[in-house]
């Protein structure tokens, strides 16, 4: 399965595509696909938001969900999408709404 | 220390205002990343995992106060509240937004500071030892030498784009601190029998994927041909260094395939016509230039030694700092202090804001106002009456850097590897903190004496690995994270490049393996005086692979 994500632009943030449709600070309600069809969907959303300057560094990456959690296969998405690891109190981790999901 | 002249104020604040606009210019849409990009980079604005990166120079890594107190207000007022000191005598901010930078570069540029070529094939921040000016055994201070390189290789319309990256290092000691056989040239400041000053000059030092020790192509250079000799290198270079191949594109690899003697011969025809032109420098330049670098009027403090024999059986902890972390300054009423950014546990070169402002005050009091960034990622206090030691560690102690082990294991250099860093493969902070953690005691860390260990969280060797005592490279095994050590690495006037030693270990067992690796050198070595990396030359690694791979040889 996949999920798209990216650097916004603005202020370098990591953000991921959002099953609302919309690009979001937290990995958790990211667009779910689970097909080649999903993943060029995902790809051409990537490039359109690219071309239209609102992200940089625009990847479509690998990811299981377990349980109804969204977690990235390779261990840097997973720092990506949670924070340095040596320091929990920064990143999407230190967020009240990532301590409660 | 050097003060902008207007030039150099005109230029800076003409360059923020250039960049100011190409980040307005990207924000509103009208250029491209891929036309950004470039732009951002030869302004020192990376892009990482979480966010934006900026990295500042420190120039030959001297900062004064005024200078330690802005970067603490732009880590509190855009960052997250720290910054991180390099390898290279930069500091690093991992996370301003490309809408703040604008705001942040203005500020650097009100104490004269800037972020131009920290980045891109041009020639970087020039380095250099980080006791300049202070170490007892130096022959001249370098840092005028890297100022002069300074102004001379700041937007060099011939040298902005080389076929890559291109770092210099200065030292004035015999005793090399500023790892200058590392470095794409490596100059050591010394003088000849007539007591002229000039230089041992160095080419094709390099780490990355192909490390490389630098090769001596001349014994002794007058100071006055330093840019027409160092433009001679860089015109060879940039004629000859491959462009076709990036991992080929350093000049270590044009020296290494075209051969030392044939690089030697091409650079001195060069010289010859270059050195009795516009580039010899004036007798006077230089001396205006080291004028700035004077050091300070110590007055004499011989209460000092009296000080500190009362501090010493008053403390056990001030003595034991005393001990490591206080080098020889040349004047004997004097010493040069080590701030170690390594506390047990703690990210390698972090330091906060309020450290830094703290640092900065306990510099103005105390310090002569001066501050050095050394390449193992410390800060240090070039000067300090050695009567005012005690009030310097006390001050120390209230910010929680009094942590005495410098030159000790727990004194590790790591890049910011996968927690930060978007080419990494594995993370280096954590394995630092893990070894740290396991090597906390004091006490067993002096008994283990001078050992130093680096880490790189992949091979561009950002954490000097290949010249570690004891290197640590993180790479990534079928997704998951794994440790390849290096062994007999040295960064100093006798550099090495570390041997593999075998296959790597997993992220919960590399501590271990560094621990027997340590108890292996204990058990070898002739006694206490024989440090590790003389243990090593001495035997070299069959004790070691023994002691990490024999049970694994036997069950198999
Ligand atoms: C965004 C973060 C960084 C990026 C993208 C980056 C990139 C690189 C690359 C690609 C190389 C290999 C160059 C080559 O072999 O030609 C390299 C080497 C190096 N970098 Fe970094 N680096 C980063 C952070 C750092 C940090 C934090 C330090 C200091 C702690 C540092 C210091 C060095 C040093 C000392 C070398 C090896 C010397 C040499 O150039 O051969 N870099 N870096
Ligand atoms: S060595 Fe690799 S992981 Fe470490 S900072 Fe350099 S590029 Fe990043």
């Amino acid at each position: 399965m996949k999920v798209l994500t990216a650097n916004r632009l603005t202020d370098g943030e990591a953000v991921w595509f959002s099953a609302a449709g919309s690009w979001a600070e937290t990995i958790d309600g990211a667009d779910v696909v689970a097909d080649k069809d999903g993943e060029a969907r995902l790809e051409a959303i990537g490039k359109a938001a690219f071309d239209n300057n609102e992200v940089v560094d625009v990847n479509v990456i690998d990811v299981d969900v377990v349980a109804g959690v969204i977690k990235p296969q390779r261990l840097r998405e997973v720092i990506r999408a949670a924070g340095p690891t040596n320091r929990l109190d920064l990143g999407k981790q230190a967020r009240p709404a990532a301590g409660a999901a | 220390m050097y003060r902008y002249d207007e030039f150099d104020h005109d230029f800076v604040k003409a360059r923020v205002a250039e960049f100011s606009d190409q980040v307005e210019r990207r924000l509103a849409g009208e250029i491209t990343e891929d036309q950004f990009r470039p732009l951002r980079l030869m302004n020192g604005v990376y892009l990482q995992l979480h966010a934006y990166m900026l990295r500042i120079a420190v120039p030959y890594g001297t900062l004064n106060s005024k200078q330690l107190r802005m970067l603490g207000h732009i880590a509190r007022k855009y960052d997250k509240g720290y910054g991180h000191f390099t390898t290279r005598q930069n500091i690093q901010f991992n996370w301003p937004a490309l809408s703040d930078i604008p705001a942040i570069l203005a500020d650097l540029a009100s104490v004269e500071m800037h972020a131009i070529q920290t980045s891109g094939n041009c020639i970087r921040n020039v380095t250099a030892d980080h006791f300049a000016g202070a170490a007892a055994d130096e022959v001249a201070d370098p840092r005028p030498y890297a100022e002069i390189l300074r102004q001379w290789s700041s937007v060099h319309p011939e040298f902005s784009y080389l076929p890559r990256k291109f770092k210099i290092a200065v030292t004035g000691a015999e005793r090399d601190r500023a790892a200058i056989q590392t470095h794409d040239i490596g100059l050591h400041l010394k003088k000849n029998d007539k007591g002229e000053l000039g230089f041992a000059v160095y080419v094709g030092g390099g780490q990355g994927r192909t490390p490389m020790v630098g090769k001596k192509i001349r014994d002794f250079l007058p100071e006055e041909h330093l840019l027409s000799y160092t433009t001679a290198i860089l015109r060879v270079y940039n004629l000859y260094g491959r462009r076709d191949n990036k991992y080929k594109a350093r000049i270590k690899i044009l020296v290494h395939e075209t051969g030392v003697d044939e690089i030697t011969r091409q650079v001195e025809a060069e010289w010859q016509a270059l050195k009795d032109g516009e580039l010899k420098l004036p007798e006077a330049d230089v001396a205006a230039i080291q004028a700035y670098f004077a050091p300070p009027s110590l007055a004499a403090r011989p209460e000092g030694d009296e000080a500190i024999k009362v501090a010493r059986l008053d403390s056990k902890s001030f003595g034991e700092w005393l001990d490591q972390n206080v080098f020889t300054h040349r004047n004997p009423d004097y010493a040069a202090v080590t701030i170690s950014l390594k506390g047990i546990g703690e990210a390698p070169g972090d330091a906060t804001d309020s450290q830094m402002e703290a640092v900065a005050d306990i510099a103005e009091r105390y310090a002569f106002d001066e501050i050095r960034v050394s390449h193992e990622q410390n800060l240090i206090l070039p000067h300090v009456a050695r009567a005012d030691l005690r009030a310097v560690y006390d001050a120390l102690v209230a910010i929680d850097l009094a942590t005495a082990n410098s030159n000790l294991i727990t004194d590790i250099i790591a890049c910011p590897g996968l927690d930060y860093c978007a080419l990494a493969n594995a993370r280096s902070i954590s394995v630092a903190q893990d070894i740290s953690r396991r090597f906390a005691s004091l006490e067993r860390q002096r008994d283990i004496g001078e050992l130093k260990l680096k880490i790189s969280g992949c091979i561009n060797a950002c954490g000097h690995h290949h010249v570690g005592h004891i290197g640590i490279l993180g790479v990534e095994k079928k997704g998951a994270e794994l440790y390849q050590v290096t062994l007999g690495g040295s960064a100093d006037e006798h550099t090495s490049v570390g041997e593999i030693i075998g296959r790597g270990f997993g992220p919960e067992e590399i501590t271990d393996a560094i621990e027997t690796i340590v108890e292996t050198y204990l058990r070898i070595r002739n006694d206490a005086s024989e440090k590790f990396l003389d243990a090593y030359r001495r035997v070299g690694p069959a004790p070691f692979k023994e002691a990490l791979y024999a049970s694994e040889a036997k069950a198999a």
